[in-house]
């Protein structure tokens, strides 16, 4: 008798390994869930957007790779907004009402996610992003950002890296300011100005320039003329270079300086990037490469990128951000089993998502967590994450002008 | 107040800023006054030659003026074949905006589908030369630039003034008909000048490709000013755009370290406004 049982309850357990093997392994079947999404295809924006873009293809398609979402083929519906926010509103209006789109993800930078907050709220979709920088605008309940710098860049941020640099042996002691006017370059940085005053460092010099400015030439004479310890670039994309290309053209090299948002490659590689500051929540070494997601997007990235002509395959904040939204994304449908929005959004808001950048939590003031920015530099050509202590790269430090 | 370094430092900056942008205003402004059509698709060759002079210096080692030397017959051969275009389907001078704009967005696509939308950088050697007098440095690519426009706004002033090409198609834009009874045969000429207008777009090119970093979506940055520029000097005037480019190069600049750059591109349309209202009938 006891035989006949642990017959067939080893008959009844093969069985049971069995389906939920093939349910565990088998290629997602079904209609696919279709996840609808802009990104800067085009515009000034593009070049970053480029990197988001592959980000968000290999993850689809490691999914699809795998079980898909709730056993259901996955569809990145992609569409263009050529950089331009008023665009943006309108292809996620169409991506909800007339493509139809099961769930949608946020598009790339601050104006453009800003402007899809509005449409993502009056269809209650919830709503994923990796890139906004002004969190006291994100009054939406349903958005969940993983740009993780708490609800306060504008203070954290500059605060980390004046911090930073206080720790250093040769602490700036002025600092010049110049900033685009591009939203959340100018917001951040304003903030720096006033952190900067509060902590006792001379602002000699609050520039804003428009986004897409030509003469660098009048912007590096005149912070040649001020003479900082620090100069602040609130820049996007290359701005920074050119800026110190300028600087350069003017006999002029700034002994530090920090830049916002640069394109991360051109940056790491020009000779005038020596030492260039930045902040990250990712970067190709110890002990971000240690968690196992990173381990498996690093390789994939850096293949795809190379394919796609990318100066700088590597993955740093920007990608990581992206792929964690992915996987913010992911983690509410699979911990709901459901594409009900406000189930989701619930979830999101009472647990904290394990990511390639760390663990995010959104249940802080407008859904932002902890501030997980680190400094980083530009040490050899790469950029090596210096402060805080505990992240820095093996035998690397902030290195002294 | 600014120093006086610092306001010298400006102006030098502000000229050779408006030195290209009269060599970008010179082809356009030839083909809008003497042709008739507003080309956009200008902008969109100058940046193609600035990839051009990219992908041939970066990939192919080849110096950027063996580049120019390639690129501008080349570009002037495209020129032509663009105004085979426009002729064939009588583009008029209102359509002809619309026409250029839509290929301007093809040539920007194509771009992109080339080279990618990330920023490409022409790194050489001397990209951060200048020449110093006194306390002020002049960076030596900008003064290449600006002394090729001043050549050229001078050199083409003159084939339009003591030519006969230039003489007839000077009278062809101001009447057509009466030029054509005194034998002046302006289909070919339109061609002749549609390329050099394309030629000058491949000088500029390389030129931008030597001074500003690269992205298929600058080939609108340029768009407002230049046009601003070709208005305020006067169609088919090269030494008006010449002086245009550098009215306006300046202002922005002195603006820039006296104001704050964010109010320089008011500059630009500013001064349109203004010389638009004073001398109206330019366009």
């Amino acid at each position: 008798m006891a035989v006949r049982t642990f017959g067939r309850r080893s008959v009844l357990s093969a069985i049971f390994l069995f389906s939920f093997a093939t349910t565990a392994w088998a290629a997602p079947s079904g209609q696919p869930i279709r996840i609808g999404g802009t990104l800067a295809l085009t515009g000034g924006l593009a070049p970053t957007a480029l990197l988001h873009k592959i980000a968000g293809e290999i993850f689809v398609e490691e999914l699809n790779k795998g079980n898909g979402l709730l056993g259901r083929p996955v569809e990145w519906v992609l569409l263009d907004d050529q950089s331009k926010p008023d665009l943006t509103r309108s292809l996620y209006e169409k991506l909800i009402t007339v493509d139809k789109v099961d769930l949608i993800i946020g598009p790339y930078a601050t104006s453009g996610i800003l402007a899809a907050m509005g449409v993502a709220q009056r269809y209650n979709k919830v709503y994923v992003h990796h890139s906004f920088g002004m969190p006291h605008l994100a009054k939406y309940e349903m958005h969940f950002p993983t740009a993780s710098f708490g609800p306060e860049p504008q203070k954290s941020i500059p605060t980390t890296v004046f911090e930073s640099l206080a720790a250093t042996s040769k602490p700036p002691k002025s600092v010049a300011i110049v900033t685009s006017k591009f939203p959340s370059a100018q917001y951040q940085s304003s903030g720096a100005k006033e952190i900067a005053e509060k902590r006792g460092l001379k602002v000699a010099l609050y520039l804003e320039y428009e986004f897409g400015t030509r003469d660098w030439g009048s912007l590096a004479a005149r912070v040649k003329d001020a003479n900082p310890d620090l100069v602040w670039i609130g820049a996007l994309g290359l701005d920074g270079n050119q800026l110190l290309e300028a600087m350069k053209k003017l006999d002029y090299t700034p002994p530090r300086h920090f830049h916002l948002f640069p394109a991360p490659g051109p940056l790491a590689v020009a000779p005038d990037g020596k030492n260039a500051l930045s902040v990250t929540v990712f970067e190709e070494h110890p002990p971000f490469t240690n968690n196992p997601g990173a381990a498996k997007l690093i390789p994939l990235f850096h293949d795809r990128a190379v394919k796609a002509n990318v100066p700088y395959p590597h993955v740093e904040t920007q990608v990581a951000g992206s792929w964690a939204a992915w996987q913010v994304l992911e983690a509410a449908v699979t911990a709901t089993k459901s594409l009900d929005d406000k189930a989701m959004a619930q979830w999101l808001r009472k647990n904290r998502v394990d990511t390639v950048i760390g663990k995010l939590r959104f249940d802080g003031p407008n859904n932002y967590g902890d501030d997980l920015f680190k400094v980083k530099q530009v040490q050899d050509g790469k950029w090596v994450v210096v402060w805080p202590r505990e992240f820095t790269a093996p035998g690397a430090r902030l290195l002294p002008p | 107040m600014p120093s006086a370094t610092l306001l010298g430092q400006s102006i030098v900056s502000g000229l050779l800023a408006g030195g290209l942008y009269s060599l970008l205003a010179l082809g356009l402004s030839l083909s809008w006054g003497l042709l008739r059509l507003v080309n956009l698709t200008h902008f969109a060759l100058a940046l193609l030659g600035a990839y051009l002079t990219y992908q041939l210096g970066h990939v192919f080692h080849v110096a950027p003026w063996l580049a120019a030397a390639a690129i501008v017959p080349a570009f002037f051969l495209i020129g032509v074949a663009l105004h085979a275009v426009f002729a064939y389907f009588r583009v008029a001078e209102f359509a002809s905006l619309l026409v250029t704009f839509g290929l301007a967005v093809i040539l920007e696509s194509l771009i992109q589908w080339f080279w990618t939308a990330d920023y490409r950088r022409y790194e050489t050697a001397y990209a951060t030369m200048s020449i110093r007098v006194g306390p002020l440095f002049i960076p030596t690519l900008e003064m290449l630039a600006c002394l090729t426009a001043v050549v050229l706004a001078f050199a083409t002033w003159a084939w339009l003034r003591f030519t006969y090409v230039g003489k007839a198609l000077r009278a062809s834009a101001e009447d057509p008909a009466m030029a054509a009874a005194f034998g002046v045969n302006h289909r070919a000429q339109a061609f002749l000048l549609s390329g050099v207008s394309a030629a000058y777009a491949g000088i500029a090119g390389t030129y931008i490709a030597l001074i500003a970093t690269l992205a298929p979506s600058q080939i609108w940055t340029w768009l407002g000013v230049v046009f601003a520029v070709v208005i305020i000097g006067g169609l088919a005037n090269p030494i008006g755009a010449l002086l245009a480019g550098l009215l306006i190069g300046v202002s922005e600049s002195v603006t820039m370290a006296v104001v704050t750059p964010a109010w320089a591109p008011l500059v630009s349309f500013s001064v349109l406004i203004l010389i638009l209202i004073l001398r109206p009938g330019r366009v």
